[in-house]
C-alpha cells in the first residue's frame, strides 16, 4: 500500500458526519495535512505533449501554483463560454434548491464525512463563483445571495474537491431536477485545465493514448507480443489454438478493448475469455494497435480531449474497412461510446448497421453509432443457443456482480451481464438493492483518481461498495466480484483486500471463458487463471 | 458568517431597502395613496417582473444548446428484443420521456427513491428508505397549487365550476365555520417540516443559504395572513377584495375602501414572492422541464445527436502514428499498405 497511508480500517471508519464550525465558504485547504486525499499535479511534459495551456511542473503542496498572470480573467471567461455552450451548465448552476437529497448518496461523503463531498456542496463551490459574478442577485447582495469571491484559494479548493468526484452520477439519480454533478465536475476540471492545472494520473495516460494508441503506452510491437502471448496462454489451458488478427483489412468486426485487458491483472483473464469466445463462434474480427484503447481518459479532462482520443476508433474502422465495431468490458469507455462518440466523431456512415454474423440479430439499438457492447453480443449468443456453457466449471466461484457506474447510469446496461452470469455460473448472488443497478456505488477510484498517492480517499470512497460485498461474502460465501470495467478490475482488488479480504475480482467474460465448451479442447483441469476446477455436481443455488 | 460592518457596505444597501419597504406598507396602508400603491401599482409591477423575468431566464437557458445527449439512465436500456426495458426510468422514445417527465413533475419520482445512509458498528452501512422529504415536498407543492386554484374565485365572475368543486373537495370534512380547508392544515405542516428540517438537521443547516430560508418564510407569511383572514375576526371585506381583483384582471383597477390592513399585507407578500421568483431558486419550477438528464431519450446509439458547435480537433492520425513506430512494427512482423 502507498507510503502515505497506514491507517487501519477501524480507524478509517470512525467517520464524523457533523459539519465543522468553519463555514463552507472558507476555501482554505491544508494540503500537507490532507496527504493521501489528493493526486499529484500533471507533469509539464504531458501537458506540453498534448498542446495544452500553461505546462509547468508543480505540486499541490507548493505555496505558489505558478498560475498565469491573468488567471482570474481566464476562469471568468471560461465560465462565460461554457454558460453559452452548455444548457446543462447554466441550468445546474441556477435550479438547485439545496434540498439535500444528494448529500448521503456520494461514496466520498459516506466514506469521509467531509461536507464538501456532499454533491450539493461540491457544486456550490463553483455555483458561489457563478452567483457572485454572473447573476444580478449575486452582484448586488454578494455573500447574502450565496456569492463568493474568486481567489487563488478557491482555485486550490476546486482542485482538491473536483478531483474528489469520480463523475459516477449516483447523485443525479436521486436529484429531483436531475442535476448531474459529473457535468459540474467536468466543467470545473476544464476550467482548471485552462490554468494548466490537472493531475498526472490523467494527463499521462491521455498523452500516452494520444501517442501510442493506449493509456499504458504500449507500443505496437509490444501490443502484438502481448496479444500473441495471450493466445499461447489460452492454448495452455484449453489446448485450442486461436487467431489474434491485428490490422486485418476487410474483417467484419473491429474489436476495441481497454488496454488493461491485454496488460493488467485480473483483466487479462477476461481478455483470454474474449479470445476463446471469438474463436469458438468463428467471428471474423480484428484488433488494432493504433486504436488499442477503448477507455478514454479524455473524459476526465475535457470534452475536447474526449474527442481527440476517441477519433481513432472510427478512423481505424474506416481504414480497415470493417462493417461494425464491438466494444469490450470497460465503464468510462462506454460512457464515451454511448453518449459522446457519435455526436463528436460521427456520423459513421461508412459502417453498416450491426448484425451478429452468428445469430443474425440486428442490433437496432446501435444502428447509428454502429458499436455493440460485448455483453449485448454474448447475451444474444446464449439466448440463441449458439454457444455451449458448462457453468460447473465456475463452481469454485461464488459470484456477485458490481454494476459499473457508467454502463448502469449512462446507458442502462443492467440485465445483459446478469443474464450471462446466470448462464455461465451456478452461484450468483446480488448485493443489497440500494447498492446495485442504477444505485450502484463507485469503486471509489474512477475518473482518473486511481493513483497511489490518493489511496486514503480511494479507500474511503470504496467503503460503500466494499461494505455491500462484505454483506454477500458473510451471507453467501461470495468469493469473487465480477464487473465490466477496467478501472474496477484495476482498483477493486486492493480496496477489497483492505475492507473485505478473501474476495477476488474478475470480468464477466473471464467466467464465460471458463464455462465455454470449445470444439477440440482438452478437458479443463484449471480455469483461465490456472486455478484447479472443482465442480459441485452442477447443483446450483443461485438466486433467481 | 455575517458581520455587522459588512452589512453596511454599499453592496448591502438593497437589503436595507427591503426592510424599509416592509415598514412602509405597515405605515402606508391607511392612506388612499398607499392603497393605490399596494393595491394596484405593486401587483402590476410584480406580475410584470415575473413575466419578463421568467421569460428572460427561460430564454437564457433555452438559447444555450445541449451539445450532448446525457440522460441519466435509471433502469434497463432498450437493447435485445427479448430483454424487457424500463420504459419510464430509462426511456428510449419521446413518449417515454413525456412519461418520465410527468412522473418527475407530478409525483417527484426521483425524490421518491430517496434513502438514508447510516454507518453502524461493524462497520455496516445500511440504507433505509426515507420518504419524508418526498412526502413533505409533494404535500407542499400540491397544496400550494390547490390554494392558488381556489383563489381563482376572486378573478372570475361567475366562479368557474372546477373552482367550486376544488373548494368542496378541500372542505370535504366540513369542520367548523367557516369550513376548514384541509389544504391549509397540510401546507402549514409541510412548510413547518421543510423549515425545521433545514434548521435542525446539521448537514442541511450547513448548506442552507439565506436564499433557502427567505422563500420558505415568505410563503409561510402568505399562508398565515391568509388563514388569519379566513379563520379569525380579522376578516377583510370579501366583496371589496373581489372588486379589487376583478379590477386588476380587467385592467380597470378600482380601490374599494375598507378592505382591511391584513389583506394588504397578504397581497404585498404575494407580490414580493411573485417578483422574487425569477431571480431565485424557485425557477426550478421551469428549469425541471429543461433538465437534460431527464428530458432526453436514451436512444444515443440509435439516433445521432448533433452538437451545433462541434469543431475539428487535433488528432494523431494513423499515418503519423505509423511513421513514428514503423521500424519497430516492421521488425515485429506488421504488414503495411505502402512498403
Amino acid at each position: 500500500m502507498a507510503e502515505h497511508f497506514n491507517k487501519k480500517p477501524e480507524e478509517v471508519v470512525r467517520i464524523d458526519y457533523h459539519p465543522p464550525q468553519k463555514a463552507w465558504m472558507d476555501p482554505t485547504i491544508d494540503f500537507e495535512k490532507k496527504r493521501g486525499n489528493w493526486c499529484y499535479g500533471a507533469a509539464a511534459k504531458n501537458t506540453k505533449y498534448l498542446d495544452l495551456p500553461h505546462p509547468r511542473d508543480w505540486h499541490p503542496t507548493d505555496e505558489d501554483w505558478k498560475l498565469p498572470e491573468n488567471w482570474k480573467e481566464i476562469i471568468l471567461e471560461g465560465i462565460k463560454e461554457r454558460l453559452e455552450k452548455y444548457r446543462s451548465f447554466r441550468l445546474f448552476m441556477d435550479i438547485c434548491v439545496r434540498c439535500g437529497a444528494c448529500a448521503d448518496k456520494c461514496h466520498y461523503f459516506i466514506g469521509s464525512g467531509d461536507p464538501k463531498n456532499m454533491p450539493v456542496l461540491r457544486a456550490e463551490l463553483l455555483r458561489s463563483i457563478y452567483r457572485n459574478d454572473f447573476t444580478t442577485a449575486g452582484k448586488i447582495l454578494g455573500q447574502y445571495a450565496g456569492g463568493r469571491e474568486l481567489t487563488v484559494d478557491v482555485i486550490k479548493e476546486w482542485f482538491y474537491y473536483f478531483f474528489q468526484c469520480t463523475e459516477c452520477r449516483r447523485c443525479s439519480v436521486f436529484c429531483p431536477y436531475g442535476i448531474d454533478t459529473a457535468e459540474i465536475t467536468m466543467h470545473a476540471r476544464e476550467l482548471l485545465s485552462l490554468l494548466g492545472i490537472g493531475i498526472n494520473w490523467i494527463m499521462e495516460p491521455a498523452a500516452n493514448c494520444f501517442r501510442t494508441g493506449n493509456h499504458l503506452g504500449v507500443p505496437p510491437h509490444a501490443f502484438k507480443d502481448n496479444v500473441e502471448f495471450a493466445a499461447d496462454d489460452l492454448k495452455d489451458v484449453t489446448g485450442v489454438e486461436v487467431e489474434t488478427p491485428i490490422h486485418k483489412k476487410g474483417a467484419e468486426v473491429l474489436v476495441i478493448v481497454p488496454s488493461a485487458d491485454y496488460f493488467g491483472n485480473p483483466h487479462y483473464y477476461t481478455f483470454l475469455g474474449y479470445l476463446a469466445l471469438f474463436h469458438e463462434i468463428g467471428l471474423d474480427f480484428t484488433f488494432s494497435a493504433y486504436a488499442s484503447e477503448g477507455g478514454n481518459f479524455g473524459l476526465f479532462h475535457s470534452r475536447e480531449m474526449i474527442k481527440r482520443l476517441n477519433a481513432k476508433i472510427y478512423a481505424e474502422a474506416k481504414r480497415l474497412g470493417v462493417k461494425w465495431i464491438l466494444g469490450c468490458e470497460c465503464g468510462h469507455m462506454w460512457r464515451v461510446l454511448h453518449q459522446y462518440m457519435d455526436t463528436m466523431n460521427g456520423p459513421a456512415d461508412f459502417l453498416e448497421e450491426p448484425v451478429s454474423p452468428i445469430t443474425g440479430t440486428r442490433f437496432e439499438n446501435a444502428k447509428s453509432t454502429k458499436m455493440v457492447h460485448i455483453c449485448e453480443f454474448t447475451a444474444d449468443l446464449i439466448q440463441n443457443g449458439k454457444i455451449k456453457l458448462d457453468p460447473r466449471r465456475n463452481d469454485h466461484w461464488k459470484v456477485t456482480f458490481h454494476d459499473s457506474c457508467n454502463p448502469a447510469r449512462a446507458m442502462g446496461l443492467i440485465e445483459e451481464p446478469r443474464y450471462i452470469l446466470r448462464n455461465a455460473c451456478n452461484y450468483f448472488y446480488e448485493m443489497p438493492e440500494n447498492t446495485i443497478k442504477e444505485q450502484t456505488f463507485c469503486c471509489g477510484s474512477g475518473s482518473g483518481l486511481g493513483t497511489d498517492e490518493n489511496l486514503e480517499m480511494r479507500l474511503r470512497g470504496g467503503l460503500p461498495r466494499a461494505n455491500a460485498v462484505k454483506y454477500v461474502r458473510d451471507k453467501h460465501g461470495v468469493n469473487v466480484l465480477s464487473c465490466i470495467c477496467a478501472i474496477d478490475k484495476a482498483t477493486l482488488p486492493d480496496l477489497l483486500k483492505y475492507w473485505v479480504p478473501d474476495v477476488d475480482v474478475c470480468g464477466v467474460h473471464e467466467l464465460v471463458g471458463n464455462a465455454l465448451i470449445m470444439k477440440g479442447e482438452n478437458e479443463r483441469a484449471t480455469d483461465l487463471r490456472g486455478t484447479p476446477i472443482k465442480t459441485n455436481g452442477g447443483q446450483g443455488e443461485s438466486q433467481p | 458568517m455575517s458581520s455587522m460592518p459588512a452589512f453596511f457596505t454599499s453592496k448591502r444597501n438593497n437589503a436595507i431597502l427591503a426592510i424599509a419597504a416592509v415598514v412602509f406598507i405597515l405605515l402606508g396602508i391607511f392612506t388612499p395613496f398607499f392603497r393605490i400603491v399596494f393595491g394596484v401599482i405593486v401587483p402590476y409591477m410584480a406580475i410584470l417582473i415575473f413575466l419578463v423575468g421568467v421569460a428572460a431566464r427561460v430564454w437564457q437557458w433555452a438559447k444555450s444548446p445541449e451539445p450532448f445527449r446525457i440522460p441519466t439512465s435509471c433502469g434497463q436500456q432498450l437493447s435485445l428484443k427479448w430483454m424487457p426495458s424500463s420504459k419510464l426510468d430509462n426511456p428510449s422514445t419521446t413518449l417515454g420521456v413525456i412519461g418520465r417527465m410527468a412522473l418527475e413533475v407530478l409525483c417527484f419520482r426521483s425524490l421518491f427513491r430517496n434513502t438514508k445512509a447510516e454507518l453502524k458498528s461493524g462497520p455496516r452501512l445500511v440504507y433505509g428508505t426515507s420518504k419524508y422529504l418526498w412526502l413533505g415536498a409533494l404535500a407542499f407543492h400540491w397544496c400550494f397549487l390547490l390554494i392558488i386554484l381556489r383563489h381563482l374565485r376572486y378573478f372570475a365572475n361567475p366562479v368557474p365550476s372546477f373552482v367550486l368543486f376544488l373548494e368542496s373537495l378541500d372542505g370535504f370534512f366540513q369542520i367548523g365555520v367557516p369550513i376548514l380547508y384541509i389544504s391549509n392544515l397540510i401546507i402549514l405542516g409541510a412548510l413547518a417540516f421543510l423549515l425545521f428540517r433545514r434548521l435542525l438537521e446539521p448537514k442541511l443547516r450547513y448548506i442552507s443559504l439565506p436564499a433557502d430560508y427567505f422563500p420558505l418564510l415568505l410563503i409561510l407569511g402568505i399562508v398565515l395572513t391568509g388563514m388569519l383572514m379566513r379563520y379569525t375576526a380579522w376578516k377583510p371585506d370579501i366583496v371589496g377584495v373581489k372588486e379589487l381583483a376583478m379590477g386588476l384582471v380587467s385592467f380597470r383597477p378600482a380601490i374599494p375602501a375598507g378592505i382591511g390592513c391584513l389583506f394588504y399585507i397578504h397581497l404585498f407578500l404575494v407580490c414580493t414572492l411573485i417578483a422574487y421568483f425569477p431571480f431565485s431558486k424557485l425557477m426550478h419550477m421551469a428549469g425541471i422541464f429543461l433538465s437534460p438528464t431527464r428530458n432526453m431519450a436514451n436512444n444515443n446509439r440509435m439516433q445521432r445527436h448533433i452538437n451545433p458547435w462541434n469543431y475539428p480537433v487535433k488528432v494523431h492520425t494513423y499515418e503519423e502514428w505509423e511513421h513514428e513506430f514503423r521500424d519497430k512494427m516492421k521488425a515485429a512482423g506488421y504488414k503495411f499498405d505502402k512498403e
